[in-house]
């Protein structure tokens, strides 16, 4: 079978989910291949395995992860022209889609973005895309070229295949054109407050004009914290102010897939709407019982969050005992 | 300083979209165009640098169909001082690579010293043009910008992702997306309507950027669609009042879908 190619991601030693996530849908494509931007652990090397990675390519150098895009780009070029594949897989995260984009340019090959689902018909890679929100399927593939396929996070369950992989140390000559690369000199990690992050958690809690204030989202979060979630807002609650820009969920902000988001005072705006309708189970706590976020909720309450939240908080707490 | 903003009309983010069943592209008289919010940001900050660097002009770029040609007014009426547009009936379906192969001929017919885009459009919302006109242009890219400083040829940017803020340096030329809230776009002026209207308006053709018609458009597309379906409606759906016990309720639903 021949080879896909996955980028991972990995920080401090520990894989990125939806990294495992790409392996399990590579295995229905071919041989899954891991690519890793340094040298792996072996905790990483390890896990990757444990996902079904037969082989590891690590590529270790400064010029990877000091230019934006350029290296990497140039990085999987050359794999592509040495193994191959059948396709490139990564995380459809905004670093994603642009190293996809222009690996798309220098191979002349199509790109498909936030792919939800991957499969192999008749010998062709067939990518699923939830489009406009979530209101539409979109079934694509592409017509000239390896394809180049970001997949968002959540879209397939991780499944553990166990191999030994190899690994392999693989060279990349990154042209050092004076100039022509935006270097990176300074980088900081992001961190959500031990949270997970917002696109990868299965569960997610949001917070919209409903909250009324800055520091009523304490309530969110805390309700967060007992679900092991992630904290979203509504564009009403990041534009006034309560809660940061980058958990925006939204037209404008983060999609977000997971297996369970709870929307407190969010009225549903196509705006918001299109940027969690794919949830797999919505619940909603609104005191407007015309609110359009209704249309959507498996579960629904008509009420006041600021009773309702802390009462499911405890309800909780006193259920994981 | 010479800085080319790329535009796009999209249907207005608040509206309903949809695909044309008939080839399975933008249905775009489902809905109003307008000038795509996130390039508002793009505009706004292009106004900006001009503003603080002597002698810059600002030229706003769209391929589209002929009524693109109001979002280009829209950035005009903002401060912009030329438009360019790329309009041939052979574009319709281009996918990205297309657009980018398309745009990037036309930035190099305009001549540029800095090129500003959205950090992706509010209806295909891919996030790879950026990337791509800086592959094409073969200039830096400094993508995913919370904040732009030049000073000479010296380009800094505030780089922000979901997993880290960097620190991004390059030298001019070099290709820029902003983010949302980079900055808080100005809304035109009267003056600044009526100015729009003698301020010079180009078109471009295929032909004038010596590209092939065989190589955009759907035929030209490195993509295909298969199919395209409405999502099926979502299950069955209960709604109740809270009576004193609603966080109760909520914790038994979850409950019952293994969700705790």
């Amino acid at each position: 079978m021949a080879d896909v190619l996955v980028l991972t991601e990995h920080a401090d030693g520990v894989v990125a989910k939806p990294t495992l996530e790409l392996l399990t849908l590579a295995a229905r494509l071919g041989t899954p291949v891991a690519v890793v931007i340094g040298t792996p652990s072996a905790e990483v090397v390890e896990k990757l395995g444990a996902y079904g990675a037969s082989t590891i390519l690590s590529a270790d150098d400064d010029a990877l992860t000091s230019s934006v895009g350029a290296g990497v780009v140039s990085l999987l070029e050359s794999l592509v022209a040495s193994r191959s594949p059948v396709a490139v897989l990564l995380t459809s995260t905004a670093e994603g889609k642009e190293i996809a984009g222009r690996l798309g340019v220098r191979l002349d090959a199509g790109v498909l973005t936030d792919a939800v689902d991957v499969t192999l018909s008749d010998g062709s890679v067939v990518v699923e895309q939830s489009v406009f929100g979530g209101s539409t399927i979109v079934h694509s593939r592409v017509a000239r070229g390896v394809p180049i396929v970001t997949v968002r996070p959540n879209s397939v369950a991780p499944a553990e295949s166990p191999s030994s992989p190899a690994v392999e140390q693989v060279s990349v000559s990154v042209p050092a054109e004076g100039g022509r690369h935006a270097v990176v000199t300074s980088r900081s990690a992001v961190t959500a407050g031990g949270r997970p992050g917002l696109t990868e958690a299965s569960v997610v809690v949001a917070g919209g004009r409903g909250v009324g204030a800055a520091e009523k989202f304490a309530l969110i979060e805390e309700l967060a914290d007992v679900l092991s979630a992630a904290v979203g807002a509504s564009r009403a609650a990041t534009d006034a102010g309560w809660y940061p820009h980058a958990a925006q969920v939204g037209q404008t902000g983060v999609t977000v897939a997971p297996q369970l988001y709870i929307a407190c005072g969010i009225s549903g705006a196509i705006q918001h709407r299109a940027g969690m309708q794919t949830a797999k189970t919505i619940v909603a706590i609104n005191k407007d019982a015309e609110a359009p976020i209704f249309e959507l909720a498996d579960f629904g309450v008509v009420g006041d969050l600021h009773t309702v939240v802390p009462q499911l908080i405890e309800e909780i707490k006193k259920r994981k005992g | 300083m010479r800085i080319v903003v790329c535009v796009k009309q999209v249907p207005d983010t608040w509206s309903e979209k949809r695909l044309d069943p008939a080839d399975q592209t933008l249905d775009r008289a489902a809905a109003e165009g307008v000038i795509d919010e996130l390039d508002t940001y793009a505009v706004e900050e292009a106004l900006r640098l001009k503003e603080s660097h002597d002698g810059s002009t600002v030229v706003v770029l769209t391929m589209g169909p002929a009524g693109a040609a109001d979002t280009l007014r829209k950035a005009l009426s903002m401060g912009a001082d030329e438009a360019v547009h790329v309009v041939d009936g052979a574009l319709h379906g281009s996918d990205a690579l297309a657009t980018s192969l398309v745009l990037a001929k036309a930035i190099e017919h305009i001549g540029y010293d800095l090129v500003v885009l959205g950090s992706e459009s509010t209806d295909a919302r891919m996030g790879v043009l950026a990337a791509m006109l800086a592959e094409r242009l073969g200039v830096p890219q400094a993508t995913l910008a919370n904040s732009v400083e030049v000073d000479g040829s010296a380009l800094r940017i505030a780089r922000i992702t979901a997993t880290a803020e960097s620190a991004v340096e390059a030298s001019l030329p070099a290709v820029v997306s902003v983010l949302e809230k980079i900055n808080e776009p100005r809304y035109p002026s009267f003056k600044g309507i009526m100015a729009a209207k003698s301020k010079p308006t180009s078109t471009l053709s295929l032909p004038d950027l010596g590209i092939d018609a065989s190589s955009v458009g759907l035929a030209g597309a490195a993509t295909v669609v298969l199919d395209s379906t409405q999502r099926p409606p979502r299950g069955e759906r209960t709604v109740i009042k809270d009576d004193g016990d609603a966080g109760a309720r909520i914790a038994d639903f979850l409950a019952s879908h293994k969700l705790l």
